[in-house]
């Protein structure tokens, strides 16, 4: 780990502004990703803005939305009660990602920051484009039992890690960036980026904005919930998740959301496969469509072939479950 | 292999074919463990009673002190540099902004490391404990992708660790042999495994099989796995002039010591390795680089070094379980007796260890047949050295021999119970040498009854729980004894009737000190409080490998041989006034605080009284097993029966195991509550080869990809349930207290019981682990 | 940088990279706490700070300046052992005991979770008010801490006794 100046920002501009003035300067939330990866020297900044400090309000709005401060802790948000009546796919998502160590710790702002676990990206002696532009690929040809089915290039293959921000993508939660020339909001589903030419480019975030929050919108009643498929019974990254919601009206779909985790360089919402069951009658064969529309694309690699039938049957069975 | 040395091989094959012949014709008694150790007859209530972990308070209270917790005045912090090639020389190293940096005190490489020795290999001599045979920093050649290539000692961790990353280490790679398709298109070599060769044909086999009446041949294969004790590998080391003080974790304190006394040319005299408590070893905390590598760099530092490795580390230079692949075929007649039994493959090496996983052990004795073909074959990767990891062999081995049972009582439409029962050899089928006590019906029997093995689904897949498929499998489990050479023991006891022991053994958790407490306890006839038990010191009496599951025999004999010296000393004392008086060693024995005629209790007088008419303030006796012959005289195994209920979703392929019991046949056990951690503890490390153990070694590169407990995956809490264990505790009259080791036998067997359950669960064969859902459905 | 720790206030002049386990470890003469990976994958560094547990290897000390931190040292020692360490050494919760500091703090850590309701992975209904602590729950709450000895039916018969069955 390279030594760094830290400094506490006790206000989102204060914040802002030290990154600003700090060549190689990031933003410090729980440090549950990020101090691993110092470690590693796979990042390697001199500065470090401590921003935990920061809003971790989570407030319902007058709309029935909420707002969720980015310092707000895994743990917190899971445990709000209001967020667990009435998105409980997101608590479900969260309580499913990391241990509870980590959850304490951990902020929702860097959630949607923490970097893939593809074991390429962290060996210092492996090619990654990721972490060392131009360089290479070892995934594509290695072990790639974990990568991407959806979206990845030539270039990069992996997967993003999170399940929370699985479950903010189908809730089409909104990112609130923070950055010297103003605020802006984006969309979670367009928040992170696909590989493309540019692995190391991870999502729309421009140098020095800050995410101050997360806004759900108000939450039209359904059933929802998140399933997580994984090898180890807990304390495991997904190989495949899946987070819906579905509402049913005069026996037909009138609303439905899915996200796929897992799968792809980021939450993955299945818009195909939405477009697919919107206005149908709820059946498995509607689901069994759907989801294989979802996954016409999909390209197996040489150890996650599984992961196609996999997130079809995932997702057959967790919208069954929704309109059982 | 030369002429000569072929000659001398033969001569000294033949010389030891007639020793082991007239050992195995040899009366019982002239055996060690010839006559039972009276301690199976006579207990005084501490023996087989559960007693808590005497180190349990400190260790709850988080005051255990382990290897990398030794401050010592003035002590640097070490940090290692990998190599990034499997094979080749440093081209050039760069270490001059490393040197810069703050806090930086050293940075060794090849270049000015002190002059050391080889490693001498494990086995390779009595006290050797080396993981291989290579110099260490002593040339610039690369043997694997991960060899140390540098150290930094600085002020600090943090220093020597960001220092490492300023080390500029240029390669030329050489061709390696990095995959096991092309090691073995290489060709391969027999496997050798304590001086045996790997290899065992009785009959024709092939012929058998082909004429059998039921058959099933199949290959199942078996990864690389990692030990993952959750401490780190650590020492605290320092010199005082010439002499090396060593903080260890090990499971060899002897061993290790003797082994840096080779390495740096000094006496073993001159090495002092400690290691009180040991933060889990399964096998791996022998002696490898990082020892050694401390130990060098605080010589040219002149200071204490404390050197504790990342979890990468542990990967990179701590070898682990090396890979198998297995063919199992077994031919039966048509009443299901196994007329052939083949166990033949290749396991993945390095041409500097000598650890062919030796997965054929459990065939050896585990069933009778007609006709036998066992073979390991070992093709050379250039990787780490692989090493013993728990129940080396058998683990892995039983995963294909059980599995192949369970084939074969599915192709016969037979409880596979019944099939392993009508194969019960009636003495060793392999040896011929009688069983020293085997109780394998009784394990079966009780454990079925308990588990209720008789609501397993008779047709696979039939048993259905809303999205979850279940099943059960069964398989048996099994372990020799052992009993090594080396053993010895020192007993005292003081005036106020005080027993002390001391012995170069190891706590790892096992509960050793705890037990072998509870042990002297009744044989010196004193309450649990008036025992002190003294190990992990190589300066104790003894070379006492924990490992082999052998350290319980170990223990055991070696404090029943310094018992018998300290009652002669006692006796002596004792003198013609005592009621002891005219009694030999043999016809006494503890009781009450003192010693006491065997057949006339009154006679008897207390440990205090005897030392206080001689004026003594203690009396101390070493005495040294006799040679472990008893293993060539009987054959001496543990079993156990391993019962599982897989639940497997039908629509994700995971599984959870919902039950699982193990029945053992270990002989008596010393402390149902110790002893029921080490059986669950070896079942868990089963539950994890089976589902989700692998370490991924990159055959591109030779490089291991996962070395992390994130990605690594071991069972956590959730994925183990509630694990029955029973035991039929009939006593082993051969082995001391009757008992045979435990630690091991756990980890055996689970592997199939749980491919067995998932096939009954499912209807699908796999022959592969890990079995990770990917397997189950497509 | 100044924490209270156990009870005492302490300060300590250290590289602004230390991690607050080795702080505890190498500078507050407190080695209880574990190092099993340094990476977050193992839960035996497990500390207390402000009554919620967390990875201390992922901490940088100076984050938590000022805050409490309670380690294993904190909970009781040898000679008075708090209930939970009672109840370890009574079942059989561990073997080696390396990972036994950060098991006892989590498990402490968890009880205050399941006190005020928190739901896991495992609770089926998130909604509820309070939570039935029965073994899976135990078992889903403490999968953070490995063990490789493979003590995890006596540390949850011990997590039980003590914070299920006592506080029924």
């Amino acid at each position: 780990m390279l030594t760094f100046e830290y400094t506490r920002a006790d206000s989102a501009a204060a914040a802002i502004d030290l990154v600003e003035r700090e060549a190689e300067a990031k933003f410090l939330g729980g440090g549950t990703n990020l101090v691993d990866l110092m470690r590693e020297t796979i990042e390697r900044p001199r500065a470090l803005v401590d921003v935990t400090g920061l809003s971790a309000a989570i407030e319902v709005q007058e709309d029935g939305g909420v707002l969720i401060g980015a310092a707000a802790t895994n743990t917190a948000l899971a445990e709000d009660r209001h967020i667990r009546e009435h998105y409980p796919m997101l608590a479900r998502a969260i309580l499913a990602g990391a241990s509870a160590q980590i959850r304490n710790m951990a902020t929702v702002g860097g959630n949607l920051l923490q970097r893939t676990r593809c074991y390429y990206f962290y060996d210092d002696a492996a090619h990654c484009n990721k972490r060392r532009a131009g360089s290479g690929c070892d995934a594509v040809d290695g072990f790639n039992r974990i990568h991407a089915i959806l979206g990845a290039s030539e270039q990069c293959v992996a997967t993003h890690p999170s399940d929370m921000c699985v479950a903010l993508a189908a809730l089409d939660a909104m990112v609130h960036i923070e950055g010297k020339d103003g605020t802006r909001q984006v969309p979670v589903a367009d928040f992170h980026t696909l590989p493309g030419d540019t692995p190391q480019v991870e999502t729309v975030l421009a140098p020095g904005e800050l995410i101050t929050a997360i806004a759900l919108p108000a939450n039209p009643a359904t059933g929802q919930t998140y399933r997580k498929v994984r090898d180890r019974a807990s304390y495991a990254f997904a190989l495949v998740s899946v987070a819906a919601s579905v509402r049913v009206e005069d026996g037909s779909i009138a609303d439905v959301r899915i996200a796929l985790g897992g799968v792809a360089h980021k939450p993955w919402r299945a818009t195909k496969a939405e477009a697919a069951l919107r206005g149908k009658a709820p059946s498995e064969d509607a689901f069994r469509a759907a989801a294989r529309a979802e996954l016409a694309d999909a390209r197996p690699l040489r150890d996650n072939g599984f992961k196609i039938g996999l997130a079809e049957r995932t997702i057959v069975a967790v919208l069954q479950e929704l309109t059982a | 292999m030369s002429i000569v040395d072929e000659a001398k091989a033969t001569v000294k094959g033949a010389v030891q074919g007639v020793m082991q012949k007239a050992i195995a014709l040899a009366p019982d008694s002239w055996i060690p463990g010839g006559v039972p150790d009276p301690l199976i007859r006579e207990r005084h209530g501490q023996t087989g009673r559960p007693v808590s972990r005497i180190d349990g308070p400190m260790k709850v209270a988080g005051q255990a002190p382990f290897a990398a917790e030794f401050p010592l005045d003035g002590m640097a912090y070490a940090a290692v540099l990998f190599s990034r090639i499997a094979k080749g020389r440093i081209a050039s190293i760069d270490t001059a902004m490393a040197e810069a940096a703050p806090g930086v005190v050293l940075v060794m490489t090849h270049r000015n490391a002190p002059r050391m020795a080889a490693m001498p290999p494990f086995m390779s001599s009595a006290k050797a404990a080396g993981g291989n045979d290579l110099p260490i920093l002593q040339d610039d050649r690369i043997h694997w992708n991960g060899q140390p290539v540098a150290v930094v000692l600085a002020e600090t961790q943090e220093q020597a660790d960001h220092a490492t990353s300023l080390i500029e280490v240029s390669y030329a790679a050489d061709e390696a042999v990095t995959s096991f398709a092309e090691a073995k298109a290489q060709g391969t070599k027999p496997g050798e495994f304590q001086g045996q060769p790997l290899k065992l044909a009785v009959g024709d086999a092939e012929d058998e099989l082909a004429k059998a009446a039921f058959k099933v041949d199949a290959v199942y294969k078996t990864p690389r796995h990692n030990h993952n004790p959750i401490e780190l590998h650590a020492a605290t080391v320092g010199w005082d002039g010439d002499t090396l003080r060593v903080h260890d974790a090990s499971q060899a304190v002897a061993h290790v010591a003797w082994s840096l006394g080779h390495i740096f040319g000094i006496g073993e005299d001159k090495v002092r390795v400690t290691s009180p408590f040991v933060g889990g070893g399964f096998g791996s905390k022998t002696l490898w680089d990082h020892q050694v590598l401390a130990a060098a760099a605080s010589k040219l530092a002149g200071r204490p070094v404390r050197i504790m490795l990342s979890r990468e580390g542990v990967y990179r230079i701590v070898g682990g379980r090396t890979l198998t692949e297995q063919r199992c075929a077994i031919g039966a007649d048509a009443d299901g007796r196994f007329t052939a039994l083949v166990h033949t493959g290749t396991v993945a090496m390095t041409r500097h260890n000598a650890m062919p996983e030796p997965f054929i052990l459990p065939a050896r004795s585990a069933y009778q047949s007609g006709s036998f073909d066992l073979r390991v074959d070992v093709a050379y990767v250039d990787m780490i050295a692989n090493t013993f990891m728990r129940a080396p062999g058998e683990s892995v081995g039983t995963f294909g021999l059980e599995s192949a049972i369970d084939e074969l009582a599915v192709a016969m439409d037979i409880d596979p119970i019944e099939l392993r029962l009508k194969n019960e050899p009636e003495q060793d089928p392999t040896t011929g040498l009688p069983f020293s006590q085997r109780d394998v019906e009784k394990a079966y029997r009780d454990g079925a009854e308990r588990f209720g093995w008789t609501e397993r689904p008779k047709t696979p897949g039939s048993w259905r729980d809303g999205e979850w498929l279940v099943g059960m499998g069964v398989a048996t489990a099994t372990y020799p004894y052992y009993r090594m050479p080396g053993g010895a023991a020192r007993l005292t006891v003081d005036a106020t009737g005080h027993v002390t022991v001391d012995i170069a053994a190891h706590e790892m958790g096992m509960g050793t000190a705890t037990a072998h407490s509870q042990v002297t306890a009744d044989r010196l006839g004193v309450e649990l409080d008036q025992v002190t038990f003294n190990y992990g010191d190589n300066v104790l009496p003894g070379v006492v490998l924990a490992g082999g599951s052998q350290q319980t025999a170990a223990i055991g004999a070696s404090i029943i041989a310094a018992q018998t010296a300290l009652y002669t000393e006692l006796l002596k004392l004792a003198g013609n006034d005592s009621p002891l008086a005219g009694l030999k060693p043999d016809e006494v024995g503890g009781y009450r605080g003192g010693l006491a005629a065997l057949d006339d209790p009154s006679r008897h007088e207390s440990y205090a009284s005897i030392l206080s008419r001689a004026q003594r303030d203690s009396v101390s006796a070493e005495g040294t097993p006799p040679m472990p012959l008893e293993l060539q005289h009987w054959s001496m195994h543990s079993h156990g029966a391993i019962f599982v209920e897989a639940r497997v979703n039908a629509v994700t392929g995971e599984t959870r195991i919902s039950r699982m019991l193990g029945s053992f046949d270990c002989g008596v056990i010393l402390n149902p509550k110790t002893a029921t951690s080490q059986f669950r503890g070896g079942m868990i490390m089963g539950l994890g080869l089976a589902l989700t153990e692998e370490t991924m070694f990159d055959e591109r590169t030779g490089r291991i990809m996962n070395p992390s407990l994130a990605e690594y995956h071991v069972p956590v809490h959730l994925d183990v349930p509630e694990i029955d264990v029973i035991w039929t505790g009939i006593p082993d009259p051969h082995a001391p207290m009757g008992a045979r080791g435990i630690g091991e036998i756990g980890i055996t067997g689970v592997g199939a019981a749980v491919a067995n359950a998932i096939y009954n669960a499912t209807g699908r064969r796999v022959r592969d682990l890990p079995i990770t859902l990917d397997k189950i459905v497509d | 940088m100044e924490f209270t720790i156990n009870g005492s206030t302490r300060t300590f002049d250290v590289d602004i990279r230390t991690s607050l386990l080795d702080l505890l470890r190498e500078h507050a003469g407190l080695p209880g706490t574990k190092k099993g990976c340094n990476q977050g994958a193992c839960g035996a560094c497990t500390v207390l700070v402000d009554g919620e547990r967390i990875n201390s290897c992922l901490a940088l000390a100076v984050q938590y300046q000022g805050r409490a931190i309670t380690t294993i040292e904190g909970v009781g020692t040898q000679d008075a052992l708090a209930d939970i360490q009672a109840a370890f050494v009574e079942h059989d919760g561990f073997q080696c005991g390396y990972c036994t500091p950060g098991q006892i703090c989590s498990a402490i850590g968890m009880a205050a979770e399941a006190k005020r309701g928190l739901p896991s992975h495992v609770t089926q209904d998130l909604a509820a008010d309070s939570v039935t602590l029965d073994d899976d729950e135990l078992r889903e709450r403490m999968s953070g801490n490995l063990c490789r000895c493979g003590a995890y039916n006596g540390i949850v018969a011990a997590v039980r006794q003590v914070f299920v069955e006592e506080v029924a």
